[in-house]
């Protein structure tokens, strides 16, 4: 699967578009990882945990988005695009989505 | 009395510890910037190659979430009374965007160009929904790296 965050695949032409696909997650953190954060907001820098937390939730959402391009017969993601929201307090939504198309 | 204490501990703990870690981090991110010259990182979609040219184009991103000190913070607090350049904020959110563009950089290999580079930024951690604080700020970078055929 080819995922890229412009019009087309450089090098290969779009055969085929089979239109919005898309994955999300909702992820909150533990306590511990809470602790830890808190210790280091006194400090400052960087919040490794979270940094941690929130590229594998990513991760989770693009393959769930690619599972679901995967089932239309796509072979390639185009215009993928990332967004986050603050759903409650502590518990953050990652959202992305793009356009399946098939591409020889 | 005790929490005056405990609050200047706290405090003078942040300054030094947190100045520190920012030098250190601006020097590393220097360095690795200059490391990763070759590969430009641009927002447009198109370049000057040919479509013939390119081997391979996959989707890199990069993210880092940096929180502030103790002491930066009450100086962000203290800002908000007088209004102005809030300095510490600034300086922040400047090695959050840096270090995603870095890592993005990493993830992109032997590439020979990024296109449609995108930065987005929101705040998170315990503070997160709080009114006029910003505990923590993620920074994520993603964009197009393209990998050009060797002649």
């Amino acid at each position: 699967m080819i995922l890229t965050n412009i019009e087309s695949v450089p090098g290969k032409s779009i055969v085929e578009h089979y239109g919005l696909v898309s994955g999300s997650t909702v992820r909150a953190k533990h306590v511990g990882r809470d602790i830890m954060a808190g210790l280091k907001n006194i400090v400052g820098g960087e919040l490794t945990g979270y940094t941690e937390l929130l590229h594998d939730s990513r991760q989770q959402a693009t393959d769930r988005m690619t599972e679901q391009a995967r089932q239309l017969g796509a072979n390639a993601i185009v215009n993928v695009r990332f967004a986050t929201s603050a759903v409650a307090q502590g518990a953050s939504e990652l959202y992305v989505y793009g356009t399946a198309v098939r591409v020889e | 009395m005790e929490q005056i204490i405990i609050f200047i501990i706290l405090a003078v703990l942040g300054y030094t510890a947190g100045t520190l870690a920012e030098r250190k981090h601006y020097r590393s991110i220097e360095t690795r910037e200059r490391r990763y010259l070759n590969l430009p990182a641009v927002t447009t979609k198109k370049e000057s190659f040919k479509e013939s040219e390119v081997e391979n184009a996959i989707l890199v991103s990069g993210n880092a979430v940096i929180s502030l000190d103790y002491f930066k913070r009450i100086l962000a607090g203290l800002r908000n009374i007088f209004g102005g350049e809030v300095v510490s904020y600034e300086t922040l959110i400047d090695r959050a965007r840096r270090e995603a563009i870095l890592r993005m950089k990493e993830k992109a290999g032997r590439a020979d160009v990024i296109l449609n580079l995108r930065i987005e930024t929101s705040s998170i951690g315990q503070t997160a929904n709080k009114r006029n604080t910003i505990g923590s700020i993620e920074a994520i970078a993603y964009g197009t790296a393209i990998t050009l055929k060797k002649t």
